[in-house]
């Protein structure tokens, strides 16, 4: 069982037996090149400093020159994991603000395959964090289900990662014929697989013991600290905007926002876990009433936005993602902010991880769900 | 290959082992050996920046499956691997940091170039003030993926081609050249 060592909590100043490592900004459990300047005594983590910008590529100063078509290509490359909700939170802000009415139809669509990338997304966390806590085997699991999701994306809009399949007014192209039957195979076979993943690292003992009470985030502290998402309804903040601020189809439909309530590791985990099958509840209250019509509305072939400020939010797979324009009335935009939920995540690390030893860092660091290009656009 | 005439056999008072062009017998045959345990046992470093690197995660998973080429154990760190795959963009903070893992990588290392990215800048040549354009300022790199991201199979290809390119080396004869 992990002990957490309360009497290790300190002050700023480094002490003669302290010392300094720096994890990453090559490491496997950072996923990607996050650095985090650690300061332990003997295993103990004193305090955790996260050093970003080792991937920086100023995606909001470059949105300033592009139009708002093309703005939809780079938010792909953000948070590579839940690519089609980053897109539709760009085209519901440009649709909002010249009040476009979108088609049912596309609506649907776009639900389906947020739904899709959420689950395509957390199994790949799954995978991932399994794999940081020593399971090599749940990173062949996870990747092996993950493939067919990635067909499904493929059969329809070409693309497996970077989907680019929102644009304003619609999706860039209808469906495959194949789409219904072959999400509907998905979701046969992926409600056998799931249980599989809990037998093999939800009920394991090994895991628990190393999750299980170890990175305790208190729901004031997920209030205060703006974390959102799984991460944050574990702790038991009622954050899902689906629900809070419903767009696209998630009015139609009837779902539960899965909340945990000690906001540990192992609540995070078994938030995601429960996430993965209202997910597959959601698809499948939709799939069969795809409404026929248009699958986009035709726009002009430049967009151009009234002044003003405009701010759209959506339900990533790792929290709130929101999108904050302001225009000035030309084509392309004055201000592009991107709210990430990885950033206001990650910085909850230190408050978290003292006093715990580096084992557990990693073991809080794998349930968090990071996407460093998400946290450093 | 090998002996280029009678002549020149006859002037070498040791003719199996390699002292001019074109190599003999021994050290063509080690090098031909050599090349093709190397090609068969590359081991990448995970080093993942973008969207390439799950990619290369999906390239590792059983679909896609690079184990049958010999590239399955990527490892954490760089002294224990054969070659980098820089999957995904360099920017100005991290350029120093691949040049570092690149030097602390033992001889003989390769590096593959995965994505627009890593080949060019990609999506971020234009407007970006931090990327890097091309990971090749940084390293030399062997082989260019284009893609964004490529596809599994690109890579796969890349991977083969490296091997290609491993298997045409001459590593003894550079040795008695000196």
């Amino acid at each position: 069982m992990a002990e957490f060592s309360e009497k290790y909590i300190v002050t700023d100043e480094i002490k003669a037996d302290e010392y300094l490592v720096n994890i990453g900004p090559q490491h496997p459990s950072t996923h990607g090149v996050l650095r985090l300047l650690t300061r332990l005594e003997g295993e103990i983590v004193h305090n955790v400093e996260p050093h970003i910008g080792y991937i920086h590529s100023g995606i909001e100063k470059m949105t300033e020159a592009l139009s708002y078509p093309q703005i939809v290509h780079l938010t792909d490359r953000m948070d590579y994991l839940s690519a089609h909700m980053n897109n539709e939170a760009v085209c519901l802000c440009v649709e909002n603000a010249l009040q476009v009415e979108v088609p049912e139809r596309v609506k649907y669509i776009r639900t389906i395959f947020d739904e899709l990338q959420r689950l395509a997304s957390h199994q790949l966390w799954w995978c991932a964090s399994g794999m940081d806590l020593g399971a090599l085997t749940a990173f062949f699991y996870g990747l092996r289900d993950r493939e067919d999701i990635l067909d499904i994306f493929e059969e329809t809009c070409g693309a497996r990662l970077t989907l680019n399949y929102s644009v304003p007014g619609g999706v860039m192209f209808d469906i495959h014929p194949n789409f219904q039957k072959s999400v509907k195979a998905f979701i046969t076979k992926f409600r056998k697989k799931l249980p599989e993943y809990d037998k093999l690292l939800t009920d394991n003992i090994i895991f628990q013991n190393r999750t299980k009470g170890v990175g305790v985030l208190s729901k004031e502290d997920a209030i205060a600290f703006g974390v959102t998402g799984p991460t944050g309804r574990a702790s038991g903040f009622s954050c899902d905007v689906r629900k809070h601020h419903p767009y696209s189809a998630y009015p139609y439909i009837k779902f539960d926002e899965k909340m945990g309530t000690d906001g540990d590791s192992f609540m995070r985990w078994k938030v995601r876990m429960d996430e993965m099958w209202e997910s597959m509840n959601i698809i499948e209250q939709l799939i069969d009433n795809i409404p026929e019509g248009d699958f986009a509305v035709k726009m002009k072939g430049v967009i151009k936005l009234p002044e003003g400020e405009f701010y759209q939010r959506v339900e990533s797979a790792r929290g709130e993602f929101g999108v904050y324009i302001v225009s000035d009335g030309k084509k392309n935009p004055y201000r592009v902010k991107f709210r990430s939920p990885g950033f206001s995540n990650l910085f909850t690390i230190n408050h978290i991880a003292k006093g715990w030893k580096i084992a557990d860092l990693v073991a809080i660091m794998a349930t968090f769900d990071l996407v460093i290009p998400d946290i450093d656009r | 290959m090998g002996i280029t005439s009678k002549k020149e056999f006859e002037k070498n008072d040791f003719p199996i082992l390699d002292s001019y062009e074109g190599g003999s017998i021994i050290l063509t045959q080690l090098d031909a050996l050599v090349n093709w345990a190397r090609s068969n046992s590359v081991w990448p470093l995970t080093f993942g920046t973008r969207c390439c690197a799950i990619e290369f995660m999906a390239v590792g998973a059983s679909r896609h499956d690079m184990a049958r080429f010999g590239y399955e154990v990527a490892r954490a760190t760089p002294r224990q691997a054969d070659m980098i795959i820089i999957s995904g963009s360099i920017n100005y903070k991290m350029a120093p940091v691949l040049k570092r893992l690149y030097d602390q990588i033992a001889d003989p290392k390769y590096v593959i170039a995965m994505g627009a990215c890593a080949v060019s800048g990609g999506p971020f040549y234009y407007n970006s003030y931090s990327i890097v354009k091309g990971a090749d300022h940084v390293i030399p790199v062997d082989i260019y993926v284009p893609g964004c991201p490529p596809r599994p199979e690109a890579l796969l290809y890349a991977f083969l081609q490296l091997q290609k390119k491993i298997k045409r080396e001459k590593n003894f004869k550079k040795q008695i050249k000196k």
